[in-house]
């Protein structure tokens, strides 16, 4: 291991093929290597882009100059299946909140406490395993060219009527999660579908209208961006807010019935090596979550769960509830009528 | 001394001994609490974790249904959400029609499974590590008109059960501390209470004057009342036993003294009849141990009188200057006999209260006991004056031999007497009527030497009336 270490250590950055090699073809979106002043390097993988996390590593590092951060962006279902299968990593942070508690259902993850995991509210943790550092809502961002002159529907049922009424405006120009290949999406969708029966009408009209399928919020918020888009619905609230700050094409559209909220999770590995650097990652993640306003990165704190809107149905539970949705019939069951009502000839 | 080696400690005091094992008691019971409590405890949790794995697995059970041959399963939401209840705990399950899994964990396998549908099938197992709770319940589901027994499992760890119960346990343990503290406090103040009045009935006996034989009359528990009848009768035996002896001794001496009297009489005649000196002395000698015998036998007598009257001591005023006059003259002829002066100091009045003819017995026996010891042609002087304020002293004083210091704490007991007697005759009763009676008054009696050294000094003193 050492010396597969060396290898990949040696070899530039820049060949993606080779680190493929090193990593049992992990499909990787990005990595990054942050070498600290000493031998210890945490191997983090997680589902957050690097451009958001980015100021966390080198904020962590300016604390800890001597652990060394390898950072490896990846999507949560690739993230689920390296973990469970044995990778060895030392964090694994994920916004899939159902396959993070699976693994440490699982026993793929280590328990870890220290006096900030213990200040942490119950329900951001579970079995001192999965530990919730942020709360990001999920919410439908709108172009604004596109939606001029169209009244900004308040609830999902407006929605509905706006989407029916209004067909030209969103004709072929709604995105969504493909929820057959994220996690993230799975997770939103199949809460929505929980909470409120409005999701499958919704749904339906969208897939009438014509809805292109996204892996990833970012390539969402693009489009509405550049006006291919007129409605983004389910996309990362976090990953908006920072982008409306320097776009202003782009607006988020306010639904006060129900709101989903996410809660990011991390967890140690049972894998993890370095055990005493990755707690102290951690440790970092969580003080950053508990905090009022981060100054470090655009991720909502933890506190973002107790809006008005949330507070409905509460940030969606880390329980064995997440489980349900995970089960292969619930999903085989819950992807056929998800397919059924959006992807429509 | 071997029996209180022997014995532990705490079996000295009945008080000790109640606490102990009352405090005994109390740990056992509060061990004894603690223990059901936490089993019980255990058992509430186990079953609440049980109770609520069956309406999981029962809630999986109904939402089976078959279409078109094949069994379709949508596994409702809250029958997993209900599992986090009772605590954090890993959760899996397993759906099974036959052999093949149609869902959740394949390598599930509950430790025994129902044999009817509705019936449940609890157990537990150690599954990836941790020991599972596994409850399995049977459904039969019509797949092609062909009746298909499908199982459903769900089992989770027990972090959050014995979470509960070592929770419960330490509540349960702190209480029983608390109850052992409280029952111990209570059990010294029971075994205390219990004592008390066997604490009292001790004291009462011990109050009493080394001479008080009347019988106890108080109220005692039914446990000491065969005590105090026992105790009662054996004061009563005791003081007949004592007054038959003093009688006895009363009445011996007395008929001792009268022949005795008539011995010396005709002695006396004889000495006068008879010529020769040899004969003479003889005489002399019969008559000395005559007068011996017959001071011994009034000591006696003395003796008896004290212990008589001192139980229930007369009151009247007694003038001790007047007493010690009668005293000194009553003795004078004696000391004349062997050229002894006697001399008087005293002023009177000196009034003390108290029983006339003891008192006198005791100055005369302590003047007596002088007169004896004390060689021909020395002095004895009687002084009467205050010792202080409540007190009166009457001070005799002779020349004689003195006591040998050593001696002094012992001379008052009966019958004892001093190392330096050589070969005087007397009876050592002298000084035990004198402090007998003394005491009886709440006076005592001081012997000392004087500080030039030569002869004795016996102080009695009385408290002034």
């Amino acid at each position: 291991m050492r010396f597969t270490d060396l290898a990949c250590r040696l070899i530039a950055a820049s060949y993606l093929a080779i680190f493929a090699s090193c990593l049992n073809a992990l499909e990787l979106e990005d990595r990054q290597r942050y070498p600290g002043t000493g031998d210890t390097m945490i191997k983090v993988i997680s589902t957050g882009d690097l451009a958001v996390f980015e100021p966390f590593i080198l904020q962590f590092q300016a604390e800890n100059p001597a652990i060394g951060i390898d950072y490896y962006v990846t999507s949560s279902a690739v993230l689920h299946t390296a973990i469970k299968e044995g990778d060895v990593f030392d964090i694994a942070m994920s916004s899939a909140m159902d396959l993070q508690f699976q693994l440490a259902n699982d026993g793929a993850a280590q328990r870890f406490t220290s006096p900030i995991t213990e200040s942490l509210p119950g329900w951001a943790r579970w079995r001192n395993q999965v530990f919730a550092f942020t709360a990001e809502p999920a919410v439908a961002v709108i172009s604004r060219a596109r939606f001029a002159g169209l009244e900004r529907p308040k609830t999902r049922q407006e929605l509905i009527g706006l989407l029916r009424q209004n067909p030209t405006a969103f004709e072929d120009a709604i995105g969504t999660y493909d929820v057959r290949t994220s996690g993230l999406g799975y997770l939103f969708a199949t809460q929505e579908a929980r909470n409120s029966d409005t999701f499958w009408r919704l749904f339906e009209l969208m897939g009438r209208r014509g809805t292109e399928l996204y892996c990833c919020s970012a390539q969402m918020i693009d489009d509405v961006a550049s006006g291919r888009l007129t409605l983004a619905y389910n996309v990362l609230g976090s990953y908006t807010a920072e982008r409306i700050a320097r776009d202003d094409r782009l607006e988020i559209l306010t639904l006060e019935d129900y709101e989903t909220v996410m809660l990011r999770t991390a967890l140690i590995p049972a894998t993890a090596t370095e055990v005493e650097a990755a707690g102290l990652f951690l440790d970092r993640l969580l003080q950053e979550g508990m905090r009022e306003t981060s100054s470090v990165w655009a991720l909502p704190p933890l506190r973002a769960a107790d809006t008005p809107e949330a507070r409905a149905y509460g940030p969606i539970r880390l329980g064995p509830g997440l489980l349900v949705y995970l089960d292969k019939l619930n999903r085989d069951a819950f992807l056929g009528a998800w397919s059924d009502a959006i992807v429509q000839p | 001394m071997s029996s209180t080696t022997t014995v532990p400690v705490f079996w000295r005091s009945i008080g000790q001994r109640l606490t102990i094992l009352l405090a005994g008691i109390a740990a056992v019971l509060a061990i004894l609490s603690w223990w059901m409590i936490t089993s019980f405890a255990r058992e509430a949790a186990e079953r609440t974790q049980d109770n609520v794995l069956v309406a999981s697995a029962t809630t999986i059970a109904e939402a089976l249904r078959s279409e078109q041959g094949t069994i379709l399963l949508e596994l409702p939401y809250s029958a997993f959400a209900m599992l986090d209840a009772i605590g954090e705990d890993r959760v899996f399950y397993r759906v099974a029609a036959g052999a093949q899994t149609l869902t959740g964990y394949e390598d599930l396998i509950p430790p025994s499974n129902p044999e009817r549908p509705g019936d449940v099938a609890v157990g537990t197992i150690d599954y990836r590590g941790d020991q599972l709770r596994t409850v399995t319940v049977m459904r039969t589901v019509l797949a092609d008109q062909n009746p298909v027994p499908v199982l459903v499992t769900v089992a989770q760890t027990r972090t959050g059960v014995q979470a509960i119960g070592s929770g419960l346990s330490q509540t349960a343990a702190v209480l029983s501390v608390a109850l052992f503290i409280l029952a111990v406090g209570l059990g010294t103040f029971a075994a205390g209470n219990a004592l008390q009045p066997l604490n009292s009935f001790a004291q009462a006996v011990t109050r009493r004057g080394p001479s008080d034989l009347r019988p106890l009359r108080r109220k005692v528990p039914d446990e000491l009342s065969p005590l105090l009848v026992a105790l009662n009768r054996l004061m009563e035996r005791l003081g007949q036993s004592i007054r038959r002896s003093e009688e006895f001794i009363a009445e011996a001496a007395h008929r001792v003294r009268t022949p005795l009297a008539t011995v010396r009489a005709q002695a006396e005649l004889a000495l006068h009849t008879v010529e020769k000196d040899e004969e003479k002395q003889m005489l002399r000698r019969i008559i000395r141990a005559v007068d011996e015998s017959s001071r011994s036998a009034s000591q006696l007598l003395d003796h008896a009188t004290v212990s008589f009257r001192a139980d229930a001591l007369a009151q009247e005023v007694v003038d001790l200057a007047d007493l010690a006059e009668k005293v000194t003259d009553g003795l004078a002829p004696t000391a004349e006999m062997k050229d002894i002066t006697l001399t008087l100091d005293a002023d009177g009045p000196a009034s003390v209260r108290g029983d006339a003819i003891l008192l006198e017995s005791a100055l005369r026996n302590v003047v007596d006991n002088s007169v004896k010891y004390s060689p021909a042609e020395t002095q004895i002087t009687v002084t009467l004056a205050p010792a202080d304020n409540a007190h009166w002293r009457l001070t005799v004083r002779d020349e004689g031999r003195g006591f040998s210091d050593a001696s002094l704490p012992e001379l008052t007991a009966r019958f004892k007497r001093g190392t330096n007697v050589d070969q005087i005759v007397g009876s050592g009763l002298g000084l035990t009527i004198a402090e007998d009676v003394l005491v009886a008054h709440g006076g005592h009696l001081k012997l000392s030497t004087p500080d030039d050294g030569a002869g004795a000094c016996v102080s009695l003193i009385l408290p002034a009336a």
